[in-house]
């Protein structure tokens, strides 16, 4: 069954295999970085009383929750060139580069995600919390950046670091445009070397090993928070 | 007609009892009574071998509940339980909880089964409330169909668990008086419960649990008039008071 | 926006670029259905196992979830279809190769399907899990059996607890279905890129397909809170007895 299991072909290309996890890793923590802190300013918009703020918000996040991810790669890999062109006037303007264009399309698609989690965690802060902020005088701004955004944040993390392991799974679809992170420098090699079996076996080993890892060391904190509650 | 004999029984290396020995003969009714945590409820769920136990043996009429043979099914369906927390099945109507085990054990067929049913509704005064789901009735009347539940079985004995101590204080009563009924017809019962008015009206024997141990295990005049143990003493003046 | 394009001729197949949307939805809804079928059915099984009181049982289940949902779905989508040939027997891999029919087709229903399942397994197992503990015993005290207690105590609970999160399952294998374009299926998302890259309209064939997807997604939702409507039981809040 593994005859002529070429391990060789993998070690070769090790050094251009670590260029594309690292394109994986850093599209990766800096979507997560920006689609948490989008997707906090969408919950709290979601949470608003003022109509003109929560209706597009949940606009927003229904219709991106609604469509697959690589049609929102691929809308984003249309609008951002248009956009670049509207915005400094300029025909020609190129656009902003693949990996940049990579960031913005996953930052927006995960905020949609992360909103609906934050929400929930917000809505999770007990009322009387907030009634206590007011009660002691502080205002909208001081009561959700003092009071209830911490608590909430803390029931949050192993959620949202779930969500950010299925994020990390999710950047392998840049294949769609032809980037070259993790998964696209294996299918590179593979279809190079015409050494498929090897590279996306040895491609799925790693992407288990991260993301089991990851998981485990979730459900380890999130046992400790149960005990510590 | 239960019978156990030096029972012990291990979480970990933490001992829940510590060689439990007593009996429940045919007609009788047990109370067990101790503080909290005592082990009483562990105890009596190793009737029907819903908690294993690592030593002893507890035979009901005779067949060891232990014994990797036994038909664990059968033997618990001549035996009823009632719980703590009630445990009817939400989905189905509370006549449908009641003819459950009757058609899918006993093999009864479905209008025996719900005729079965209906009469012993109408013993706990609920053939009213027969097409209605468990959650829309209160917690006593909840109990009273458990009770009903158990009952459609036929069962040999009866086990309590802790009847009445999920229930609202005004709901107590309308379960005991169901319970008392039983003893009076004969029913052999054995109930963990802390209502000690009902173990000295309706108890012939009351054994007295803590920490894993029996500590008491005396005939009801006896337990109630001269209790020997001073924790037994210790815990009757405490339930009293209350 | 200018939607007469979508009565042109098409570049290849006879029709016109309508014809490709509505093969695109075709198809798109053809991957979904049948993946589901597999994700569920399978994803039931792993669940139950899952919350097994035997290790043998457990044990392979847990695996199996481990592994699918830590694994991308674009790179299983490559194992299906270019691995799993080549590491199978010779016999099965070169009628895998040379005689199956529709093979893109296939692949991406097996590979969301199996992978899907993974996700359902969790969903399934907390649902049974959130079920008090009593449940279980109050089934098996009447003398049902273990599989008995699943059918008619656990499972129809269970699977009214997790219609919400099931929801989110199948609308994720309904979005995860375009991930079949990798290896050329031709679902909306893949015929939407077609499209644009034929006539250019690339800003009206992408809304096209977001509000196509968008009228499924409110559908599916609207449909499933009608079936968590329709399954409810009355009085159920959770937690149940309590």
């Amino acid at each position: 069954m593994f005859t002529g299991f070429d391990f060789e072909v993998i070690q070769k290309s090790l050094p251009y295999l670590w260029q594309g996890m690292q394109f994986s890793l850093g599209l990766t923590l800096l979507a997560m970085l920006g689609g948490i802190f989008l997707g906090t300013l969408l919950a709290l918009m979601r949470l608003s009383s003022y109509k003109i703020l929560s209706y597009p918000s949940g606009a927003y996040v229904n219709l991106v929750r609604s469509i697959p991810l690589i049609l929102v790669i691929f809308w984003f890999y249309f609008l951002i060139p248009l956009a670049m062109k509207k915005l400094t006037g300029n025909p020609y303007a190129s656009g902003i580069g693949p990996f940049y264009s990579a960031l913005i399309a996953f930052t927006m698609f995960e905020a949609a995600y992360y909103c609906e989690i934050i929400r929930a965690g917000i809505q999770s802060v007990p009322r009387g919390q907030v009634s206590a902020a007011y009660a002691l005088g502080l205002n909208y701004r001081q009561a959700t950046l003092q009071i209830i955004l911490p608590q909430a944040f803390r029931n949050m993390i192993p959620i949202l670091l779930t969500t950010s392991i299925i994020l990390f799974q999710d950047t392998s679809l840049v294949y769609v445009v032809g980037l070259t992170d993790f998964m696209g420098a294996a299918g590179k090699i593979a279809r190079r070397d015409g050494r498929l079996v090897e590279m996306y076996l040895f491609a799925a080993i790693v992407y288990l090993i991260i993301c089991y890892s990851g998981s485990y060391f979730v459900r380890r904190l999130q046992a400790r928070y149960n005990v510590g509650h | 007609m239960i019978e156990m004999k030096n029972v012990s029984k291990w979480y970990g290396t933490f001992q829940v009892l510590k060689n439990c020995t007593t009996r429940v003969d045919k007609g009788e009714v047990v109370v067990v009574c101790g503080p909290s945590g005592s082990g009483k409820s562990t105890l009596i769920k190793t009737v029907n071998a819903l908690e294993p136990f690592q030593q002893g043996e507890i035979t009901v009429e005779g067949i060891s509940v232990g014994a990797p043979a036994t038909d664990l099914p059968k033997l618990r369906s001549r035996i009823g339980m009632v719980f703590q927390n009630f445990e009817l099945f939400p989905h189905m109507k509370v006549v449908d909880n009641i003819n459950l085990a009757q058609i899918k054990v006993l093999n009864r067929p479905a209008d025996a089964a719900r005729e079965k049913s209906m009469a012993l509704l109408k013993r706990v005064g609920l053939d009213a409330h027969a097409d209605k789901h468990p959650g829309q009735l209160s917690g006593g009347q909840q109990q009273r169909v458990a009770i009903a539940r158990a009952l459609a079985m036929d069962p040999i004995a009866m086990l309590f668990d802790e009847p009445t101590s999920a229930l609202d204080p005004e709901m107590i009563n309308e379960v005991l008086d169901v319970m008392t009924e039983l003893a009076k017809e004969g029913m052999t019962m054995m109930v963990v419960t802390h209502e000690m008015g009902f173990a000295s009206r309706v108890a012939h024997r009351v054994v007295f649990m803590d920490a894993g141990e029996i500590v008491e295990d005396a005939k009801k005049e006896d337990f109630f008039g001269k209790p020997r143990s001073e924790r037994a003493q210790h815990f009757l003046s405490k339930i009293l008071h209350h | 926006m200018d939607f007469s394009f979508l009565s042109l001729p098409a570049f290849s197949g006879g029709g016109i670029y309508l014809d490709w949307v509505i093969s695109g939805i075709k198809w798109t809804l053809l991957v979904s259905s049948l993946a589901w079928i597999i994700a569920f059915t399978v994803g039931s099984v792993l669940g139950v196992l899952r919350t097994a009181p035997v290790a043998w049982l457990r044990v392979p289940a847990t695996i199996y979830v481990e592994i699918f949902r830590n694994v991308p779905v674009l790179v299983q989508m490559f194992i299906w279809y270019f691995v799993a040939p080549e590491i199978v027997p010779q016999v099965a891999g070169d009628w895998l190769k040379t005689k199956m029919p529709m093979p893109e087709f296939w692949n991406a229903v097996l590979c969301l399907g199996f992978y899907t399942a993974s996700r359902v397994a969790e969903q399934v197992r907390s649902g049974i899990q959130s079920m008090p503990k009593g449940q279980t015993n109050a089934g098996l005290a009447m003398g049902l059996t273990l599989p008995q207690t699943y059918r008619y105590v656990l499972l129809p609970m269970a699977y009214r607890i997790v219609i919400p999160p099931m929801t989110t399952e199948f609308l994720s294998i309904f979005k995860n279905s375009s991930i079949a374009l990798t290896i050329g299926v031709l679902e909306l998302t893949a015929q939407a890129r077609q499209i644009s890259e034929y006539t250019f309209r690339t800003f009206e064939i992408f809304t096209i397909a977001t509000i196509v997807y968008a009228l499924i997604t409110l559908t599916i939702t609207f449909s499933m809170r009608w079936l968590e409507n329709k399954t409810r039981v009355p009085g159920y809040i959770g937690g149940a007895g309590k």
